[in-house]
C-alpha cells in the first residue's frame, strides 16, 4: 500500500513541466498520481485485491496501491486505487474542435441582430426522441435561465420556441418548417446504450432529405455532448456541461449571419 | 408508522386549516367532472381487474381489445362491466374466455342481446368480490410481513434502479437490498407514459429503464420477497403508476403487492402534456386502487422545482401538496399512504440555503403530521463534479433525519452522468447510513429561534400558498392549469394527449370496483 496520496517514495523523476510529455500532478510535477474507482463482479479478499492491482498496471498505473476496498454484493466489490500513471501526452500536438466565438451577454446579442440581421431570428429547441428531460433544453430557453445567464425567451430579438420533451424527430422537422426557423437547437439529457448518437444523426438525414440542413444553424447539446463529437455527426455546434444560453446564442446568430452573407456575396 | 413531530415553527394552524379548506373546496369541484366522466384506461382497468390478461396475435392486450370492442359499439358510457357481465349471462363463460373469443372475432359485446341490469350485476359483482378479495389478501400478506420482521422507525432508504433489463434490475436491486435499502422503485423505460397500452410479459429493453409489466412486478416482488426472508426485512417495491395507463398500472401493483406507486394528481399533465380531463378521471380511479390495496402514493410536487425555481416557487409545492392530499382523500387512500413529495433543490450558492431547505421540510411535516412524505435528493445542481455532489447529498441526508422524512430517495454522486452504478448506491446508502445514525436524535435537541430565519421563511411560505390556493379557489384548477401556475407549465383544458380516450358516463353506467374498495377497506 505505497501508493496512497502522501508518497514517501524517493523522487528522482524529471520535476520539470515538459508540455510534450504532459502527465498528471499529484503534489509534485510530473508524479503522474491518478485516483480511479471501479468495481469487479467477484468475492471482496485477498484475490479480488490482486485483480484490481492487475488491472490498473494494465491501464498503465505505475505502483498500484488499493486504497480502499468494500464488498457490494457476495460477488461485488468495489476498489478505490491509487496509482502513478506511466503514460503522457503531448500536448502542444493536440487537434481540438472548440466553438471559438467571442459570448455576447443578451444586451449584446440582440445588439448584434438588430446591427447585422436586422429582423428578428427564429429558435425552435426541444428534446428528441424517447428524452422526456427538458432541464438542458429549459436552461437554454427559458425566460429565466439558469445560473444567473438568461434564457433565449427573454431576447428582444430572438423568437424562441421550446417544444418540450420527447418530441419525434419528424415533428421537430415539420415545426421547423412550419415556423421558418433559423436555429435548431436540440438536447438529449438522459440516453443509454448511445441511443442519443443515433437518435442525432437520424435528425440530420430528415433535414438533408427535406433539403433545409443547410438553411438551418443546427445545434446540439448535452451531458454527454462536445463540440468534436456534434460536428463528426453533422452539426453545427455542440455544447456540453457548463454552456449557457448566452454561449449558444453568441455562437448561433453569428454563423447565421455569416451563412447569410455567403447567400449574399454568391 | 409515522412518528408525529414536534412543532417548532410556529405556524399559523388556523390559516393552515383555511387553506385545507379551501383545497377541498377546489377538490369537490374538480370532482364533479370526474364523477361525470369514465376514460378508455378506466375501463381497461376493469377488465383487468375482472381477471382479463395476457395479449392477442398481434401483441395487443386483451384489456385494449375488449374496450377498443366496446368503443366500437358506443358503449363505453355505460362500461365495461356491464358488456362483460351480459357476456357471461350469455355465455356463460368466464371473462377471460370472452375476452379471448372477441379477440377472436367471436363475440361482439355490444351486439349481443341486453340482459337484465340486475342478473348482470348480480354476476359481475361476484367476479368483482373474488377479485377485490384477492388483493385484500395481498394487503394481508404484506401487513403479516411487516409484522413478522418489524417496520423500520426511521427514514426508509430508497433507491432506484434502472439498468432496462429486469433480470439485470434484481441483481442491482438485491445488491441494494442487502446493501440496506428499504425500497426499490424499479424506473421505467422513457415514454412508457405516453403508451396508451401495459406492455406484457418480461422485458429486458428500454431506454433510462424497462417496461412496466405485470410480469416485471411479479419478477421483482418475488426476488425482494426471497432477499427480504434472507435479511428478515420487508423490502418494499416501488413503481410508477402515471401517464395515460395510470389506473392500469395500479390495479396490477395491487395484484403483484407493490408497495409505493409514484400517484400524483397533476404530474401527467404538466410534465408529460397529458390532457387534464382525461388525467383528473384516471387519477381517481388509480388512487380508489393505491388506497384499498394499502399502497403508500407519491406525490410528484419535487419535480417542479426541477423547472422552478426551489427558493422563490416553494409556496407552489405546499399548495400543491394542499390539493393532491385533498384528491388522495377523497379517492380513500389514507394519510398515512400519503407520500406528498417535496425536494432538495435549491441553489448550492444560496446564502443559509440549508436553513431554507430545513424550514420547507420541517413545514411539510407539521402540515402533515401522519403523511409519510417522499423527499427527493438534489438533481438540478448536481453538476459531475461528484466530490461536491457527495456533499450535496449529506446535506440533504441531514435534513431528513433532523425533520423526520420517511421516504428519503437517496441522491447519487454520479445524478447528471448516469444511471446509478452499483457502487454509486452503495457509496449512496453508505452516506445515508452514516448520517442517520451520527445525528439520529438531533432533531429531538434542536429548536428553532423565535422569528429566526427558519420560523420566518416557514410563516412567509404559507401565506404565499394560502394566496395561491385563493386565487386557484376563485378560477378552478382547470383554469389555474392554463395559466402555468405550477412548474411554469401552461397547458389547454383541451390540449395534450389522451383526451380522445375521455367519456361522460351514462345513467346506467357501472364500475363496481370504486364502492367495493371504497367501503370495504
Amino acid at each position: 500500500m505505497s501508493g496512497g496520496l502522501y508518497s514517501t517514495d524517493k523522487k528522482e523523476f524529471d520535476k520539470t513541466l515538459d508540455l510534450t510529455r504532459l502527465m498528471p500532478y499529484g503534489d509534485t510535477m510530473n508524479d503522474g498520481k491518478v485516483q480511479i474507482s471501479f468495481t469487479l463482479p467477484v468475492k471482496d479478499d485477498d484475490r479480488g485485491i490482486e485483480a484490481a492491482k492487475a488491472l490498473a498496471k494494465r491501464m498503465g498505473l505505475n505502483e498500484p496501491g488499493v486504497a480502499h476496498h468494500g464488498a457490494l454484493d457476495t460477488d461485488f466489490t468495489f476498489y478505490v486505487v491509487y496509482g502513478s500513471l506511466t503514460h503522457c501526452v503531448d500536448y502542444t500536438q493536440l487537434h481540438v474542435e472548440t466553438v471559438d466565438t467571442e459570448i455576447m451577454d443578451m444586451w449584446e446579442t440582440d445588439t448584434y441582430i438588430k446591427e447585422n440581421i436586422k429582423r428578428k431570428v427564429v429558435v425552435i429547441g426541444a428534446s428528441t426522441g424517447t428524452d422526456a428531460h427538458t432541464v438542458g433544453i429549459d436552461a437554454i430557453m427559458n425566460m429565466k435561465g439558469y445560473a444567473g445567464h438568461y434564457g433565449l425567451e427573454r431576447y428582444e430579438m430572438i423568437e424562441a420556441y421550446n417544444l418540450g420533451s420527447q418530441v419525434e424527430n419528424e415533428d421537430f422537422v415539420r415545426r421547423a418548417i412550419e415556423l421558418k426557423a433559423d436555429i435548431l437547437l436540440v438536447s438529449q439529457t438522459v440516453t443509454q446504450k448511445n441511443i442519443h448518437i443515433q437518435n442525432l444523426t437520424n435528425l440530420v438525414e430528415l433535414l438533408e432529405a427535406e433539403g433545409i440542413r443547410d438553411k438551418v444553424i443546427l445545434i446540439c447539446g448535452g451531458p454527454r455532448i462536445n463540440h468534436e463529437l456534434a460536428k463528426e455527426l453533422g452539426y453545427d455546434a455542440g455544447f456540453g456541461p457548463g454552456k449557457y444560453a448566452d454561449d449558444v446564442a453568441s455562437f448561433a446568430v453569428k454563423e447565421l449571419y455569416h451563412r447569410l452573407g455567403d447567400k449574399r456575396t454568391r | 408508522m409515522v412518528k408525529e413531530p414536534k412543532n417548532k415553527l410556529n405556524l399559523d394552524f388556523q390559516l393552515v386549516e383555511k387553506i385545507r379548506d379551501s383545497a377541498r373546496d377546489i377538490a369537490e369541484e374538480t370532482q364533479e367532472f370526474i364523477e361525470a366522466h369514465t376514460t378508455i384506461a378506466v375501463e381497461r382497468t376493469v377488465a383487468r381487474l375482472l381477471g382479463i390478461d395476457g395479449v392477442d396475435a398481434y401483441d395487443v392486450p386483451l384489456a385494449n381489445v375488449v374496450v377498443e370492442n366496446i368503443k366500437k359499439g358506443n358503449g363505453i358510457g355505460i362500461g365495461t362491466a356491464i358488456y362483460i357481465g351480459n357476456a357471461m349471462l350469455r355465455t356463460g363463460m368466464p371473462p377471460q374466455e370472452i375476452a379471448e373469443a372477441v379477440a377472436a372475432g367471436e363475440i361482439d359485446l355490444t351486439k349481443l342481446p341486453m340482459g337484465d341490469f340486475f342478473d348482470i350485476k348480480m354476476l359481475v359483482d361476484g367476479v368483482a368480490r373474488q377479485r377485490v378479495e384477492g388483493i385484500r389478501n395481498n394487503r394481508r400478506t404484506r401487513e403479516a410481513l411487516l409484522e413478522k420482521y418489524g417496520d423500520k422507525e426511521g427514514p426508509y432508504l430508497y433507491v432506484i434502479v434502472a439498468t432496462g433489463n429486469i433480470h439485470e434490475d434484481i441483481i442491482q436491486a438485491v445488491a441494494a437490498a442487502r446493501q440496506g435499502a428499504d425500497v426499490i422503485a424499479v424506473i421505467r423505460t422513457t415514454g412508457q407514459s405516453l403508451l396508451d397500452y401495459v406492455p406484457y410479459g418480461a422485458t429486458t429493453e428500454g431506454f433510462g429503464g424497462t417496461y412496466a409489466t405485470q410480469e416485471n412486478f411479479r419478477l421483482m416482488r418475488a426476488a425482494l420477497d426471497e432477499t427480504g426472508e434472507e435479511l428478515g426485512r420487508y423490502i418494499r417495491l416501488c413503481n410508477y403508476c402515471s401517464g395515460l395507463c395510470m389506473p392500469e398500472i395500479a390495479a396490477m401493483g395491487a395484484m403483484e403487492r407493490l408497495d409505493v406507486m409514484l400517484n400524483d394528481a397533476l404530474y401527467g399533465i404538466l410534465f408529460r402534456d397529458i390532457n387534464m380531463k382525461r388525467t383528473m378521471v384516471d387519477q381517481f380511479f388509480s388512487r380508489v386502487i393505491n388506497g384499498f390495496a394499502g399502497v403508500i402514493i407519491n406525490t410528484g410536487e419535487d419535480n417542479y422545482l426541477t423547472t422552478a425555481d426551489a427558493y422563490e416557487e416553494a409556496h407552489t409545492v405546499l399548495a400543491s401538496q394542499f390539493i393532491n392530499e385533498q384528491f388522495a382523500l377523497k379517492a380513500g387512500v389514507p394519510e398515512g399512504q400519503m407520500g406528498l413529495g417535496h425536494a432538495f433543490e435549491m441553489h448550492p450558492d444560496l446564502k443559509n440555503g440549508f436553513l431554507y431547505e430545513l424550514s420547507q421540510a420541517q413545514m411539510a411535516r407539521e402540515i402533515f403530521p401522519k403523511a409519510p412524505l417522499k423527499y427527493m435528493p438534489p438533481t438540478k445542481f448536481m453538476t459531475g463534479n461528484i466530490f461536491k455532489g457527495h456533499i450535496q447529498d449529506a446535506l440533504f441526508n441531514m435534513v431528513t433525519i433532523l425533520t423526520g422524512q420517511k421516504l428519503h430517495l437517496l441522491g447519487m454522486l454520479t445524478e447528471a452522468l448516469h444511471t446509478p452504478f452499483m457502487s454509486d448506491r452503495a457509496l449512496a446508502i453508505e452516506n445515508a447510513k452514516y448520517i442517520f445514525n451520527s445525528m439520529e436524535d438531533l432533531g429531538e435537541e434542536i429548536e428553532f429561534k423565535q422569528n429566526g430565519i427558519i420560523q420566518s421563511r416557514a410563516g412567509e411560505v404559507l401565506l404565499k400558498a394560502h394566496q395561491l390556493i385563493l386565487e386557484i379557489h376563485r378560477d378552478g384548477l382547470f383554469n389555474t392549469l392554463e395559466k402555468g401556475t405550477f412548474a411554469g407549465v401552461k397547458r389547454p383544458i383541451d390540449g395534450g394527449k389522451g383526451l380522445e380516450g375521455v367519456f361522460p358516463k351514462e345513467k346506467d353506467y357501472y364500475n363496481p370496483f370504486i364502492a367495493m374498495m371504497l367501503q370495504e377497506r
